[in-house]
């Protein structure tokens, strides 16, 4: 990557460039797949099921590309709290519809 | 319009589309190329000037203190805005009583969930507070430990414990901590001025070791107020979304 010349720190810990590029191309392929499964998927609460899932897919996305911060917002929102809040405006539809 | 027809302005505003798109992304740095100064000063600069490893939340906190205060109001109007909006309104009671499942039932949370809710709850608390007072040491602050701690009262309350969730987090002491939070934040930044420095500028002593718990001034307690808010805020929403759910429920007795 073009900022190593910046941040050039290895530890025990570093990961080999190659399987980084590997790791950040899997993941990026994997929320495509899941941002289209959220749209296919047409029942609302299996969509939103999906939705969540999507939510850690994109958080995981944000850890292989060293934003952590970001990483820890996506899924307390993504993942949690946006799921919760579509679920109970379904049940409040759903019970209205039935 | 025929569907005939509106294929075709849908095709005609995706080669527009497309053809934009290509044209930005032309533009675009390479991959992982960083072209501006800003990052790298603060990289260099960040942590000896702010006694804080967190060096995102120093930014967050500090560098651009000023618009993440405008960012926490825009989740405080958002809770505001909610509860206004979702108010019981007269008449309203009457038309609840027409609604012909009021007496529907629901079936409990599962034992399976309930389980899950008591043993995450006490260490999602811990967490949370965790993250909302660690932003000057680690990736993490207010914002992400404020929705950890709110989901403490979520779990609360798909154990199926509505009256006790509702008992813990009641919505005027919820109300009240949210205003705190926002407030605390805002009063922080009036705080500097009063003592002659810039809006929001790092008045408190910031330590000498960076990345101790202690360290970095401002950006604790700001990262507290933010936590205060951010955790208020959710749990109102969604206190108020359950109410919504519940009123047709409890309408009828």
């Amino acid at each position: 990557m073009g900022s190593s010349h910046i941040l050039a720190v290895v530890t025990p810990y570093t990961i080999p460039v190659g399987i980084m590029d590997a790791l950040q191309v899997t993941v990026l392929v994997l929320v495509a797949a899941g941002a289209t499964a959220v749209v296919l998927i047409r029942e609302p609460a299996r969509q939103v099921i999906m939705l969540s899932v999507y939510g850690v897919l994109l958080a995981v996305l944000f850890l292989a590309f060293q934003a952590p911060d970001v990483t820890l917002s996506e899924l307390t929102v993504g993942a949690v709290a946006l799921p919760m809040l579509l679920l109970l405006a379904l049940a409040k539809v759903r019970r209205r519809e039935k | 319009m025929t569907p005939r027809q509106r294929r075709w302005i849908f095709l005609a505003a995706v080669a527009g589309l497309a053809a934009f798109y290509l044209w930005g992304l032309r533009g675009l740095p390479g991959f992982g190329n960083y072209p501006g100064p800003y990052g790298d000063i603060i990289n260099r600069i960040a942590v000896a000037q702010t006694k804080a490893t967190g060096v995102v939340s120093a930014v967050n906190f500090e560098y651009r203190g000023f618009d993440t205060v405008g960012e926490e109001f825009i989740l405080f109007v958002a809770a505001t805005g909610m509860a206004v909006v979702l108010r019981r309104l007269r008449g309203e009671r009457e038309r609840d009583r027409q609604d012909p499942t009021a007496d529907l039932t629901v079936p409990p949370a599962s034992d399976a969930v309930r389980l899950v809710a008591l043993i995450f709850t006490g260490p999602v608390v811990v967490m949370g507070w965790f993250l909302a007072s660690h932003a000057q040491t680690s990736p993490s602050g207010g914002f992400q430990g404020g929705v950890v701690l709110a989901s403490a009262f979520f779990l609360i309350y798909l154990s199926g414990q509505f009256l006790l969730f509702r008992r813990i987090s009641p919505v005027d002491l919820t109300e009240a901590v949210e205003a705190v939070g926002a407030g605390g934040f805002a009063a922080v930044g009036v705080s500097a001025v009063a003592m002659g420095l810039p809006y929001l500028k790092n008045f408190l002593p910031l330590g000498t070791t960076p990345g101790a718990v202690s360290s970095s001034g401002t950006i604790a307690l700001i990262s507290f107020f933010v936590g205060l808010e951010v955790a208020a805020a959710f749990v109102l929403i969604v206190g108020e979304l359950v109410d919504q759910t519940l009123l047709i429920r409890q309408g009828d007795r």
